[in-house]
């Protein structure tokens, strides 16, 4: 704590009517002034001994400060029991201020425990994000950003970053140097690192990463997240996209279970067919939302809404049982993003290149078709 | 607060769709002339349904990076921000002159300033003939020189073309080229015959598109000549039917852009103080495509 700190909470105290925040009540009463936390109770103070009380809980007032002057108050007074309405929709700062609260649990642990446990810092994951959470002096928190696979990393093994903007060059590509469209997908590149970030810097950092996430997770905190379902986003669509309305709930259902699970996106699934009719695709766990079907979604919708349109038809292969099978694992293995994890002789997989070359070889005619069988009659 | 929100297209394919936005935001931010500068995209995120809420600011000025009036402009965008009451008529628009019109967002409660897109801004033909200084090296190119402004052409828009001929007229009238032609890639008079077209040995090619991409990477330097296959890339200038052809790539990536959408958004009533001058200083020299 610094003397401009208990300068402001006397300053608050003067102009209210008291202090209310986070185990702190302090403000002025007939018999002089008042400092109470879990652990102390003083009333009928002078300003002197006010000063004195302060002192001997620096935390107390550190904390204070740092969120309702640094981070700012928000749409709360001075006091927790006077928050104002929260039913305006403008969210202002609010989301940000309940972020850097998660980032430290500031809603289960008191004042004391809470600056003991940053002192060695606090991490908590966000999608494939490891936010850490840390006490400078006087309070100030400082906070560090990096990839889960990179918790226990060397710092002097990372690529150290300052600016929050600098993300963008960490999360247009994966591993394999492939541009990556939606941002939550589980295949955040690590190996870099975002230290001494103040509050602002943190949120516009993982904004970067995971756009729009803490928005999202602040309204679902509130009780208001607003859930955009399958048939009304369908039903929203104009121009290309206006014809994926026509799809069945059961190709609904095959979206979702291969687009929205944990596998293919981080976010946590919360739209359904419409509001009556849920999907039975995993949700998954992310801690953050996904509100609506996303444009890849949307898309991806527009290509089987035309390949749904087609009915099915019988044909005739030959294939050894084998051969099945293998057809089977090529599916399997390109569904998974596994190919490339294939070796280059491993031959007992039916994935490998030489085995699905053999087959081709041996059983598409000169026009690529399988067993020689035309996809039209 | 006042937060500037730049929305475009994007690409669920390509990362160089949303690389012009990105810098023209950054560059924008860097003048601190407002509390906030987000990006939000058709197709990426944070997606035009969303990108409201990343903003902390009350007041929102909200520019569409998009070449002229249209579909996205007029629908998609507004549909999408969930502007209250938005309708075409809001804009009082010929095709060419929309400004802006202010309206709630529905979803944020924010006020939102929603100003016409960049392309039909006048300050853009400004940008197309910086285009030509950049390509060329030349900061005073105009004598000897053939200047053509490409654009798609009506068949997806008919606004498309009468922002090519707008502009295309604005630099005729500047007297600086020898020649200025308006050419399309889907309609008559076609960017594949440039040569036809132009007397100067000399001529300037720019693509009145936002961001460089299958049209103005592949498409176009084909379709001229420059190249057989744009993988193997081309010359600038390159030597065609006794021309020399400059072509400047996509006019979105030249840097004097963020001047158009400060522009807009100081139209619009947001306080940008001196950040237009400013922004027009640090913009000069935007390497030219090919470096």
């Amino acid at each position: 704590m610094h003397a401009g700190q208990l300068d402001a909470l006397l300053d608050a105290v003067d102009a209210s009517d008291g202090v209310a925040f986070d185990g702190l009540h302090a403000g002025r009463a007939d018999d002089g002034f008042y400092f109470e936390t879990p652990h102390t109770e003083r009333t009928g103070l002078s300003e002197a001994e006010f000063r004195d009380v302060a002192e001997s809980n620096p935390w107390f007032v550190s904390n204070w400060f740092y969120w309702t002057r640094e981070v700012g108050l928000g749409d709360r007074g001075e006091s927790e029991t006077n928050a104002e309405s929260d039913t305006a929709r403008r969210d202002g700062g609010n989301a940000r201020r309940a972020f850097l609260r998660w980032a430290e649990n500031a809603d289960d642990h008191g004042v004391p425990e809470r600056y003991e446990a940053l002192a060695d810092g606090v991490t908590r994951e966000w999608g494939q994000l490891c936010v850490t959470a840390t006490v400078a002096d006087h309070g100030e928190r400082r906070y560090h950003l990096r990839h889960v696979a990179d918790a226990d990393a060397d710092l002097s093994s990372l690529d150290v970053y300052a600016d929050p903007l600098e993300a963008r060059s960490i999360v247009t590509y994966d591993e394999r140097g492939r541009y990556r469209p939606l941002k939550t997908a589980p295949t955040l590149p690590d190996g870099w690192a975002f230290t001494d970030l103040d509050g602002r810097a943190l949120v516009e950092t993982v904004d970067t990463v995971y756009p729009a996430t803490i928005p999202n997770w602040y309204r679902e905190q509130e009780g208001r997240l607003d859930v955009t379902h399958w048939h009304e986003t369908a039903d929203r669509q104009t121009g290309i996209y206006d014809i994926i309305d026509e799809l069945d709930e059961e190709a609904v259902e095959w979206i979702a279970e291969s687009c929205c699970v944990d596998s293919q996106c981080l976010k946590r699934r919360m739209w359904d067919a419409d509001e009556e009719t849920e999907l039975d695709a995993d949700r998954g766990d992310g801690v953050f939302p996904c509100r609506e079907p996303c444009s890849l979604v949307v898309a991806a919708a527009r290509k089987w809404t035309t390949l749904e349109r087609e009915e099915s038809q019988t044909y005739e292969f030959e294939l050894t049982p084998s051969e099945k099978e293998q057809v089977e694992e090529i599916i399997d293995t390109v569904a998974e993003g596994r190919t490339e994890e294939i070796r280059e002789a491993d031959v007992y997989e039916g994935a490998n290149r030489y085995r699905a070359r053999f087959l081709r070889a041996k059983r598409f005619d000169d026009h690529g078709n399988l067993s020689g069988t035309p996809t039209d009659e | 607060m006042q937060a500037l929100v730049i929305v475009a297209h994007g690409s669920h394919l390509n990362p160089d769709s949303s690389a012009p936005t990105y810098d023209h935001a950054d560059t924008i931010r860097d003048v601190g002339a407002f509390d906030e500068v987000k990006t939000g995209f058709w197709k990426e995120e944070p997606s035009l349904r969303e990108v409201l809420r990343t903003v902390e600011s009350d007041e929102v000025f909200v520019v569409p990076m998009f070449i002229s009036e249209g579909y996205f402009t007029e629908q998609v965008i507004p549909r999408e921000l969930r502007l209250d009451g938005w309708d075409v008529s809001e804009w009082d628009s010929d095709g060419l002159n929309a400004s802006h019109a202010t309206l709630t967002a529905s979803d944020t409660d924010q006020w939102v300033h929603y100003c016409g897109p960049v392309g039909t801004h006048e300050s853009m033909t400004d940008v197309l003939v910086r285009r030509a200084e950049s390509v060329t090296g030349d900061p005073d190119v105009g004598d000897g020189f053939g200047l053509a402004v490409v654009g798609h052409g009506t068949e997806r828009n008919e606004n498309s073309a009468k922002a090519i001929e707008y502009h295309a007229e604005r630099i005729r009238e500047m007297d600086r080229f020898d020649e200025v032609q308006a050419l399309y890639m889907d309609e008559e008079p076609e960017v594949d015959d440039v040569t036809d077209y132009f007397e100067s040995e000399d001529v300037v090619v720019v693509p009145l598109f936002i961001a460089d991409g299958f049209h103005t990477q592949e498409d176009i330097p084909e379709d001229m000549g420059l190249t057989d296959d744009y993988r193997t890339g081309y010359d600038v200038p390159a030597e065609v039917d006794g021309h020399r052809i400059w072509y400047a790539g996509a006019v979105g990536t030249e840097a004097l852009m963020a001047d158009v959408v400060l522009e807009r958004a100081a139209e619009a009533g947001a306080d940008v103080g001196d950040a237009v001058e400013r922004v027009r200083r640090r913009t000069r020299g935007t390497p030219a495509a090919g470096d």
